[in-house]
């Protein structure tokens, strides 16, 4: 039973020694310019942003580069493996991210968002090479949080090789579909706080607006990782709000514990007193 | 009796090098410093790789090259 006292208590994000105050992750991708990327996930709430790791232009290279647009002060930032196909590529991708980071000092240097993918029009992860990139990175001394399907057996193996989050897919990236299944989600996250209820279960890809971030923290997970529901809304600025307010909504009333779901009905005003005839 | 000359380093011919896919010039003796530097990219916030394998900040001074190197030149940009 929960006392006052705690349900002031500061809810935090515990990932891998670092502590998060939002629980979305918002990423850097799609928006239609830095500025608009800025203002978004000052509006989002986020302190940790993901970002990907590529070629530098060789001619023209003096434009802008996204960290003109960053506070590094303010947001932990994640570089990502998006766009490997196999453990060896997400591998240098991390270590470049890490080599990135370390000149940065920011908090994430030793962070890393595994995905390697199987397949470029689904974008779904390929589990061997997932495996594989996360016993590496792990054995390389990354912190490393993971894409991956909901499939709790998967999950719970990569949690075993030392993942610090493990992170199901709620659709394919970039979809807007939402969670499309709850029942593994919530099986996934069993597994994983089995004898370990702090452990962090984020929901990344797939999340289309506020109504999925909601669902997902009611669910119970930890955080929700998104990008395109925000960049690619209408007004991705509003959406930005919105996706604080359902984060915020989803995480109160899971710890609120919700009423139990009932076949028949129950009045909400007395049955006594009730002037006429009865049915 | 003939003498192969066989120039791996790059001798007079220079170093032939290849930076993310495109086929590069340079002198032979070249760190890998000297190419970020050429590139106009020195002081921006990029990470270098030479054949797979990361050189820190700290090292780039120190990594000569040789022709048929495969760098890598590398930096933050948006993603989820």
């Amino acid at each position: 039973m929960t006392s006052a006292a705690d349900s002031t208590a500061a809810d935090t994000l515990q990932i891998g020694g670092l502590t998060l105050s939002s629980r979305l992750v918002v990423g850097t991708g799609k928006y239609a310019t830095y500025a608009e990327m800025a203002r978004c996930l000052e509006a989002s709430g986020t302190d940790c942003v993901t970002v990907a790791v590529r070629r530098e232009r060789l001619v023209n290279a003096a434009g802008e580069n996204i960290l003109d647009h960053l506070d590094t002060r303010r947001y932990t930032l994640l570089p990502n493996t998006a766009g490997c196909y196999s453990a060896d590529d997400a591998v240098r991708v991390a270590r470049l991210g890490r080599e990135l980071l370390r000149d940065l000092g920011n908090p994430g240097s030793e962070w890393v968002k595994i995905e390697v993918l199987g397949d470029p029009k689904t974008l779904l992860p390929d589990p061997v090479g997932t495996l594989e990139a996360t016993a590496r990175l792990v054995e390389d001394g990354f912190t490393v949080l993971v894409y991956t399907s909901d499939d709790p057996v998967i999950a719970r193996r990569l949690k075993d090789l030392g993942a610090a989050s493990v992170m199901p897919a709620g659709s394919p990236i970039g979809s807007g579909q939402g969670i499309l299944n709850a029942n593994n989600l919530r099986i996934c996250m069993e597994y994983l706080k089995d004898g370990d209820p702090g452990y962090p279960v984020i929901v990344d890809a797939g999340v289309g607006t506020a109504s999925d971030v909601a669902e997902a923290m009611e669910l119970g997970v930890d955080g929700v990782l998104l990008n395109t529901a925000i960049a690619h809304a209408t007004d991705p600025l509003r959406m930005a709000r919105a996706m604080k307010a359902a984060c915020e909504a989803g995480r109160e009333a899971f710890l609120a514990g919700r009423m139990p779901r009932r076949l028949y009905a129950t009045a909400s005003s007395p049955d006594e007193g009730v002037i006429g005839r009865r049915a | 009796m003939t003498t192969a000359h066989h120039d791996a380093a790059g001798g007079p011919a220079g170093c032939q090098l290849t930076i993310n896919g495109e086929a590069r010039q340079f002198a032979t003796g070249t760190t890998a410093l000297a190419v970020v530097r050429a590139l106009g990219l020195e002081g921006r916030p990029v990470a270098v790789e030479v054949n797979e394998r990361v050189v820190p900040r700290a090292e780039l001074d120190r990594c000569m090259l040789s022709s048929g190197d495969r760098l890598e030149v590398v930096t933050l940009v948006g993603g989820g």
